[in-house]
């Protein structure tokens, strides 16, 4: 026993690698600029640092276990924010502290999962939909059908998300259902429709599909409008539509924990976040519609050229619905994923 | 015929890395198609500090959780093979092997937060040393199954102490368990993700290179980390034949 | 005394850092997932009434299957390998064994990547079999259990190969050259002496490999292509999709019983081998 205290102590002396500044915001890796603690410190007198997470789920799960401790801003989206907020984890956003809120479109203000900007900040959004190689398919998709139940020499080419709400979104929308449908028996329905899917399918995909589309491996993916564009960067060929039927609107949101010991600080990141010039960069790098009007009007014109999907307008993208958290249905909805994706 | 069968194993192991040395020099970013030849991606490698800091972290933690597992880990075998060992000893060192990841990740993270322990890589590194144990357990007890005890127990009769003992003979017999759980214990640590990311703590001075990798998953892991990993194998590769030539062809170890 | 002593420093870290917060958790399976992800504190059995639907038996069936085979094929690979190993100067035995393990020094998720670009159906493996005249046509070789396992074995392999040169260096040469000299071939001394000695590192092996792939998640997402599910990527999913933590608790439980009952068989077959 003696042996082990003596094994543990030098943790206990030397706690390696603990944070020791101002504020520790976490984002995925590439979403913002690289030096942005740099310069938020050189313009607002706040040291702080970036950690990363790889998905909503992971960090979430990391904040639940621990109520937060450590971090202070988050990057999350949409149906995250609110659940972390049900939770009881999300401080109340001041909206006196961060002026720069202004620049932001007012479509992106009133959003019905949280109305007016209680508890979250929206950073991006965009829609969902189909990415395809225009020179491979003999027509252009413009039906969720058409993913689901591709024409023949389409099958084995087609990949699609295997992320819970997207997965089920894409049977409830081609069924005319809403995507946050919760009545077990359509649930039923929608997975009979996911099955019959998933035989056509070349894989499921979250993360690489646009690369499969690059080399042509996939002529057709269910994918995010914003991860079409990395596509599309690489060959031109590759363009995006929104289903007839309608599609979802998601929105990546920044949200400030409730334990967070300088909110002053947090308050202060989001508004530089929020800042036209930070957010020109991002709608330029990453590819993505942000809500922020005064980085839009400044950076559309010399995209949407090329990226099609960028011109997408605030009052287009608000008219879809968007994705709730479904308490208690969350159960049946893992449940029916977990019936697809076991067939 | 042994070297011929050596070598096709080898080259199994190999080609995936030479696939990913191919494609650290590709100009497109993406995994699955070529886009012309460019060291660019070296460039940026070296540039950016927040690899190797996260680089750095991921040695830190694999070294320690190494160096402490290989000592449970030896204890642990050496405790469970001396005597006659019971299946809740067994089912013990069992369990750090079988329970899923996430499990693993998520218990202990409520755990650190119950005791309001402060985490850091020092709390990474408590935690891979949990299934490490188990692991390099696992692979010196395999040394023990036809060993003679007798020679201990004589060892003893001869008045040898405890700390003799060990060094002149139970050592020399365990060595190579020691040495293969070690280095299977390093390159486990070296690579995992899930439970590094739970236990760590917030903010970049405790991330761990897959940590990292995984982070990217969302805008596509570059060629940069292709970049990485050559540096890496050329790196271990340069060190482990420079220390050859040092020693001139002495053992390692 | 010293013996039983040996074993405290291991079993404390593993009880103090594993069996406690894992109590805490399993704990948890008797109870409720709340509305938005918590947990609710009333007592009962529901989860564990869920865990024998059947499309989690046929996940869990799944899941032994692939990892079953996975472990097979590795140890089927790495044991002529260790045995050349051993059989190799003893200069450079452990410099042989550090070069197998440092392609894994790189990356899981690139490593598997870089699978990917081999595999796909314009990917070397398949342009090579054109090549040399076996096919016509592109075989599908990713996103199928083939590929599942390619990934697991790769991956794993080398883990196999130091167990099983762990104990196969125990060996020592006499008894092989006993062998031979009482006038058995290469292949009698491989079956009555090589393999039953080197059986423990075979065995653990056998387990690294199949434990490590009930387990993992990564592989059969991507060389899979998600259309596989496996034990671990369902367990996974109820931690952090569903945020189910008692029902994804029940199914860890499930799991840790099933594995130790395993564990027991191994050890009653390895008793009776004993000689």
């Amino acid at each position: 026993m003696r042996k082990l205290v003596y094994l543990i102590m030098p943790f206990l002396f030397f706690a390696w690698g603990t944070a020791k500044s101002d504020l520790v915001v976490s984002n995925w890796d590439g979403y913002s600029p690289p030096d942005i603690m740099d310069t938020f410190a050189a313009s607002t007198g706040f040291e702080g640092e970036m950690s990363f997470h790889a998905t909503n789920e992971e960090i979430m799960g990391k904040v639940v276990a621990s109520k937060g401790a450590g971090y202070d801003v988050l990057f999350v989206s949409s149906p995250f924010a609110e659940a972390l907020n049900e939770l009881g984890l999300l401080a109340t956003i001041n909206h006196s502290k961060i002026p720069n809120m202004k620049n932001l479109d007012s479509w992106s203000m009133n959003l019905d999962f949280d109305l007016g900007n209680q508890f979250q900040v929206p950073y991006a959004w965009g829609t969902t939909g189909i990415c395809y190689r225009s020179d491979l398919v003999s027509e252009e998709p413009t039906s969720w059908n058409h993913l689901l139940n591709p024409p023949l020499d389409l099958h084995g080419k087609v990949t699609m998300l295997s992320t819970d709400r997207w997965l089920l979104s894409a049977g409830m929308l081609s069924l005319g259902f809403s995507v946050n449908e919760t009545d077990p028996a359509k649930l039923d329905m929608v997975k009979d429709v996911l099955i019959s899917a998933k035989q056509n399918l070349l894989s499921y995909d979250d993360t690489t599909f646009y690369s499969k589309l690059v080399s042509g491996e996939a002529v057709m993916a269910h994918a995010w409008d914003g991860w079409c564009n990395y596509a599309t960067w690489e060959n031109p060929d590759v363009k995006f539509v929104v289903p007839s039927e309608g599609s979802d609107l998601w929105v990546d949101t920044m949200v400030i924990l409730k334990g967070s010991k300088n909110m002053d600080a947090a308050h202060a990141f989001i508004n530089y976040i929020l800042d036209e010039n930070i957010g020109a960069w991002t709608i330029e790098n990453i590819l993505y519609k942000t809500p922020n009007k005064a980085a839009m009007e400044k950076t559309i014109p010399g995209l949407v050229d090329a990226f099609p999907n960028m011109g997408y307008s605030a009052q287009y993208l608000s008219s879809m619905e968007t994705l709730k958290d479904v308490g208690d249905a969350t159960k049946l909805y893992a449940t029916t994923v977990a019936d697809i994706l076991a067939d | 015929m042994k070297k011929i069968y050596l070598c096709i194993v080898f080259c199994f192991l190999y080609i995936p890395i030479l696939t990913l040395i191919t494609l650290s020099f590709n100009k497109s970013g993406l995994p699955t198609s070529w886009g012309g030849f460019s060291i660019n991606w070296y460039y940026e490698l070296f540039e950016n500090q927040k690899i190797f800091k996260a680089l750095f972290n991921t040695i830190i933690v694999a070294f320690f959780s190494t160096i402490i597992a290989g000592l449970l880990g030896t204890l642990l075998a050496m405790g469970m093979e001396l005597r006659k060992s019971n299946k809740y000893i067994e089912a013990t060192a069992f369990i750090p092997m079988i329970i899923p990841d996430i499990v693993m990740a998520i218990s202990l993270l409520s755990f650190f937060t119950l005791l309001q322990f402060t985490l850091g890589l020092h709390s990474i590194i408590i935690s891979h040393v949990v299934f490490n144990t188990a692991f390099v357990c696992a692979v010196v007890r395999t040394r023990f199954k036809y060993f003679d005890h007798n020679v201990i127990e004589a060892s003893y009769d001869l008045g040898g102490k405890h700390i003799i003992t060990f060094i002149k003979i139970t050592l020399p017999i365990i060595l190579p368990g020691v040495i293969a759980g070690s280095l299977l214990s390093f390159t486990l640590s070296f690579d995992e993700f899930i439970i590094a990311f739970f236990t760590s703590g917030a903010g970049s001075s405790s991330t761990t290179l897959p940590m990292l990798i995984y982070s990217m998953i969302r805008f596509g892991v570059t060629p940069e980390i292709n970049a990485l990993s050559t540096f890496i194998i050329l790196f271990s590769f340069t060190i482990v034949f420079i220390s050859q030539r040092a020693v001139k062809g002495k053992l390692l170890i | 005394m010293f013996k039983n002593k040996l074993v405290l420093p291991g079993l404390t870290w593993i009880s103090l850092f594993l069996l406690i917060p894992c109590i805490i958790i399993f704990t948890y399976s008797f109870f409720e997932r709340g509305v938005y992800g918590g947990i609710e504190y009333n007592f009962n059995l529901e989860n564990y009434v869920r865990s024998f639907k059947w499309t989690y038996f046929k996940i869990l069936l799944t899941s032994g299957q692939i990892a079953f085979l996975a472990a097979s094929i590795s140890v089927l690979i790495a044991f002529p390998a260790a045995y050349c190993i051993t059989k190799a100067n003893p200069k450079y035995q452990i410099l042989l064994l550090f070069f197998m393990m440092l392609p894994f020094w790189s990356n899981y998720l690139i490593r598997t990547y870089s699978w990917m670009v081999l595999l796909n159906n314009q990917g070397l493996i398949n342009n090579l079999l054109i090549y040399i005249g076996l096919i016509d046509e592109p075989i599908r070789l990713l996103y199928t259990k083939f590929s599942v396992i390619v990934g697991l074995v790769y991956n794993y392999l080398p883990f196999v190969v130091l167990s099983i040169y762990a104990s196969l260096s125990t060996m020592n040469k006499e008894i092989i050259e006993a062998s031979e000299d009482l006038g058995g071939n290469f292949f009698d001394t491989l079956i009555r002496v090589i393999i039953p000695l080197s059986l423990p590192g075979i065995l653990a092996g056998f387990i690294f490999v199949f434990v490590l792939s009930v387990g993992n998640f990564i592989t059969p997402d991507l060389l899979g292509g998600g259309k596989f599910l496996m034990i671990g990527n369902l367990i996974y999913d109820q931690f952090l999709s569903a945020r189910d933590w008692p029902f994804g608790s029940s199914l860890s439980l499930i799991l840790v019983t099933i594995m130790l009952s395993l564990l027991f068989i191994q050890s009653l077959i390895l008793a009776r081998k004993k000689l």
